[in-house]
C-alpha cells in the first residue's frame, strides 16, 4: 500500500475500517438469514457465495489494502487467481467426464 | 547481517521486502486451501446426497464466531493504525484485542469439537464430516500461528518501536495481511460448511 503519510489520511482509514466491520456483521447476519429461505439449492449457494465474495473484497481491498496497493502485487494476484480457478475447476471437469463418485454420507 | 528494504521501498518492485514476501506466502496458502475446497467441490458434486450443515453444526455459534473473528481484523488494521499515528499504548490495546479475539475464536471452536466428539461424531464419520475437522483444524492451527506472531508483536517484538519504529510499523502491517487472510478463509469457510 502507498501508506497514508498525514494524520489526517491515517483517521480517515481509520472511519473506513469502521464502516467495513459494520458492513460485514451486517452481510454475515444477511448470509445467515438467506440460508433460511425456501429456495432451490443451487439458489442457496448462489446467494451465499456471492456474499462471502462480497465479504472478502471488502476485507483485501480495505483491511488488507488492495485498493491501493502496487503493480507487483497484483501481478502476484493474478497468478494465484488463475490457478486457484484452474484448481476448483478441474473436479468439476472430471465429474463431467466420469459422472459422480460413490456414494457419500 | 543487515536484511535490505525494511523501511524503505525496493525500487523495482516499489514495496518493501517483507510486503512482497508475505503476499507470495500468502499465494502458497490460497493454493492450500484451495486444494481442500476443490476436494470438497469434488466429493460434494459426485455425492447423490449431501447433508445440511445446519442440521449437524451450530448455526448460531459458527455465527458468533465469524462475528469474532471480524472483529479481530478490525482491531488489527487498527493497532497498525495506532503506530501510524505514534500511539503505542493504543497499539498495545488494539493488538491484545485482537489476540483476545483470536483466543475467544479457539475456546468457541474448541467446544464446538468437543460437542461433537461427546457425540461420537468424528472425521471417520462421514465424508462431510472428514471435510468439515480438515478444513477448520488446519484453520485452526493458521489461528494459533497468528496468535504466536502477535503475541511476539505485542510483547517482546514490540521493543523495536524504540529503535526502529517505521521498520516496526511495516511489521505489524504484514502480520495484519496474514491475519486477514486467516478471516478471510473463515468468510467462506462458514457458509460453505456451517449454511450450505
Amino acid at each position: 500500500m502507498q501508506n497514508p503519510t498525514s494524520v489526517a489520511e491515517v483517521k480517515k482509514h481509520v472511519r473506513v475500517y469502521v464502516v467495513v466491520f459494520v458492513a460485514l456483521a451486517a452481510l454475515t447476519l444477511i448470509t445467515v438469514s438467506a440460508s433460511t429461505f425456501e429456495v432451490s439449492t443451487t439458489a442457496h449457494i448462489a446467494i451465499a457465495l456471492f456474499i462471502a465474495v462480497v465479504k472478502g473484497s471488502l476485507v483485501a481491498s480495505y483491511f488488507m489494502h488492495l485498493i491501493s496497493e502496487r503493480k507487483v502485487i497484483f501481478g502476484v494476484l493474478i497468478i494465484t487467481v488463475i490457478f486457484f480457478a484452474g484448481l476448483l475447476l478441474l473436479p468439476v471437469s472430471d465429474l463431467s467426464l466420469h459422472g459422480s463418485t460413490t456414494d457419500v454420507p | 547481517m543487515q536484511i535490505p528494504y525494511t523501511v524503505t521501498a525496493r525500487p523495482d518492485t516499489g514495496v518493501v521486502n517483507a510486503k512482497l514476501g508475505t503476499w507470495l506466502f500468502l499465494a502458497s496458502e490460497v493454493m492450500l486451501f484451495g486444494a481442500l475446497f476443490s476436494s470438497y467441490i469434488f466429493l460434494r458434486v459426485g455425492a447423490s446426497e449431501w447433508p445440511h450443515g445446519a442440521d449437524i453444526l451450530n448455526v448460531p455459534v459458527g455465527t458468533f464466531n465469524t462475528l469474532v473473528l471480524i472483529g479481530s481484523s478490525v482491531t488489527m488494521v487498527m493497532s497498525w493504525a495506532s503506530l501510524k499515528l505514534s500511539s503505542f499504548n493504543r497499539y498495545r490495546v488494539y493488538m491484545g484485542l485482537t489476540i483476545l479475539l483470536a483466543l475467544v475464536f479457539l475456546v468457541v471452536k474448541s467446544f464446538e469439537y468437543n460437542e461433537k466428539f461427546s457425540h461420537h461424531l468424528f472425521p471417520e464419520t462421514s465424508t462431510y464430516l472428514a471435510i468439515y475437522f480438515t478444513l477448520t483444524g488446519l484453520h485452526a492451527l493458521h489461528v494459533i500461528g497468528g496468535v504466536i506472531v502477535n503475541s511476539y508483536f505485542w510483547g517482546p517484538g514490540s521493543k523495536m518501536w524504540k529503535s526502529e519504529p517505521e521498520r516496526f510499523t511495516n511489521r505489524v502491517e504484514v502480520a495484519g495481511l496474514y491475519w486477514h487472510f486467516v478471516d478471510l478463509v473463515w468468510i467462506f469457510l462458514f457458509p460453505v460448511l456451517y449454511l450450505l
